[in-house]
């Protein structure tokens, strides 16, 4: 077997998976909180106002990298939805589960910061921008994932079910787009452009961008915590895990203590 | 192979004769909500006109989505489904004759009482020609992408589910069905809708039944 196959062997199976997200998960999670805040500090303190917008053009340092999130965490979730449906990799489905509830919220930040960066400068809360309005539609995308996945009892089924309507969603998300953007052509004057300034001033731009790259990296700690909850729920029966916490191997807190051998052989036959 | 797709053809267009009602109700529906639009808005001849064309849109689709409601799951429940998973031709292409029959039962009479709808909300004839067309390139669109999600939900216990899921996706459907028409009332070439929509038909015809047939095994596993 060779080196790459064996990593993505390993890198696919929950009882290696579950470690090595523990060891990872500082560091992604300190750096995204440094970026976030030295990023907040730049764009909301020290970047200068903008000659036209005065201080509202501030949000775009939550509005943009939540919006450019929402998609990435869609693609995440219906990407691992795909191989969890063609190589049934249980894995797949738990990231896919873990990374919704996370798109949806930055979804929804996004939507909710739009439409406050909205009030002052179109003067009503919620205007039918393009852009608006495919995010939102975006956010019913994740809320019926999110509701399918919920409403079938069988674990496997829901998943398969899941990743099949992910997929469809990935073939719609830019027909979507698109059209909304051709609808607001057709049935309203050209509002305001958004964020089409040409060229950004750097004192600008530079906290945007770490900003950017400081949601993207608390994206997946926050996903690596949800993933590592999602496996300690699904293989809450298997041996590893007892083993795992027995010997105190795994960081953080004890769940549960380790259970008899012979108990866990009962309940591993029957799982499988 | 072919003999199985004639059968199954033939199967739900009997079923739908002889249950006329069932069949029907969508289409009954459908009148009545785009009745519902003046008597909501008011009776101005202007107004009707201008919103015309979007209520009749909105009035199909929640017509086709109600359509939806028991397209499979009687035959799940019943073990049709099972049967028709051991019959040796590809699961799509029953489907897909299944999907036409549906259309032909649901769709094809819904176009047939749009110049009704179009006559009270007082809409010309250019322009009635304009909605029929994108009514008949969009009405499979809608049933098709319906058809996927309703297969989707069947494991679950249905409601409103269905509704939450595919309601989003026909976003693209709706805005380019309602444009064409309303690229005539501002008197531009709606040629450019129509195409954009005949793609999505396309698109759909080609890929739908084979995610209807992947859908139905998952939910009847």
């Amino acid at each position: 077997m060779s080196l790459i196959t064996e990593t993505w062997h390993k890198l696919s199976s929950a009882k290696h998976f579950y470690p090595m997200a523990g060891v990872l998960l500082p560091w992604l999670l300190i750096p995204a909180l440094l970026m976030l805040a030295w990023a907040s500090w730049q764009g909301l303190v020290v970047a200068p106002s903008d000659y036209q917008q005065g201080d509202s053009y501030r949000i775009i340092y939550v509005h943009v990298p939540s919006a450019w999130l929402s998609m990435m965490a869609y693609m995440v979730m219906a990407i691992n939805g795909a191989v969890y449906l063609i190589w049934k990799i249980k894995l797949a489905d738990i990231v896919a589960a873990a990374a919704a509830p996370i798109g949806a919220s930055f979804t929804f930040l996004a939507l909710a910061t739009g439409s406050l960066w909205g009030k002052p400068m179109w003067g009503a809360w919620w205007v039918w921008d393009a852009r608006l309005t495919s995010e939102l539609v975006l956010l019913f995308l994740y809320l019926g994932t999110i509701a399918l996945r919920a409403a079938i009892d069988d674990r496997q089924q829901a998943g398969r079910a899941a990743g099949l309507l992910g997929l469809i969603g990935v073939i719609n998300v830019p027909i979507i787009h698109f059209s909304v953007e051709w609808w607001e052509t057709l049935h309203q004057p050209a509002t305001v452009s958004k964020f089409a300034a040409p060229s950004m001033h750097p004192s600008m731009l530079v906290p945007l961008l770490v900003m950017a790259a400081g949601f993207t990296l608390y994206f997946f700690a926050v996903l690596l915590i949800k993933i590592r909850a999602g496996i300690l729920e699904q293989e809450r029966h298997s041996r590893w895990l007892a083993t795992l916490y027995a010997d105190g191997e795994a960081s953080g807190a004890r769940l549960t203590p380790a259970q008899p051998p012979a108990k866990q052989n009962n309940e591993e036959a029957r799982d499988e | 192979m072919l003999s199985a797709l004639k059968k199954q053809f033939a199967r739900e267009m009997l079923g739908a004769l002889r249950q006329p009602g069932d069949t029907l109700a969508p289409v009954v529906f459908y009148l009545i909500v785009g009745t519902l639009f003046p008597l909501a808005l008011g009776s101005d001849p202007q107004l009707l006109a201008k919103i015309g064309p979007g209520a009749i849109w909105i009035a199909a689709l929640l017509a086709v989505l109600l359509s939806l409601q028991n397209l499979f799951r009687q035959d799940m429940e019943n073990g049709y489904l099972d049967q028709l998973m051991l019959v040796p031709c590809p699961l799509f292409l029953l489907v897909g004759a299944r999907l036409l029959a549906h259309w032909l039962q649901t769709g094809v009479p819904m176009l047939l009482v749009t110049p009704l709808l179009a006559e009270s909300f007082g809409l010309n004839y250019s322009l009635l020609t304009v909605l029929l067309v994108s009514m008949a390139l969009g009405t499979p669109i809608l049933l098709l992408l319906g058809a996927i999600n309703e297969a989707l939900t069947l494991a679950s216990r249905g409601g409103a589910l269905l509704a939450l899921l595919v309601l989003p996706l026909y976003v693209p459907t709706l805005v380019f069905g309602s444009g064409a028409a309303y690229a005539v009332q501002y008197g531009e070439n709606p040629a450019a809708h129509l195409s954009l929509l005949a793609a999505l038909a396309l698109i759909s015809l080609m890929f739908a039944p084979w995610a209807v047939a992947t859908a139905l095994r998952i939910s009847n596993d």
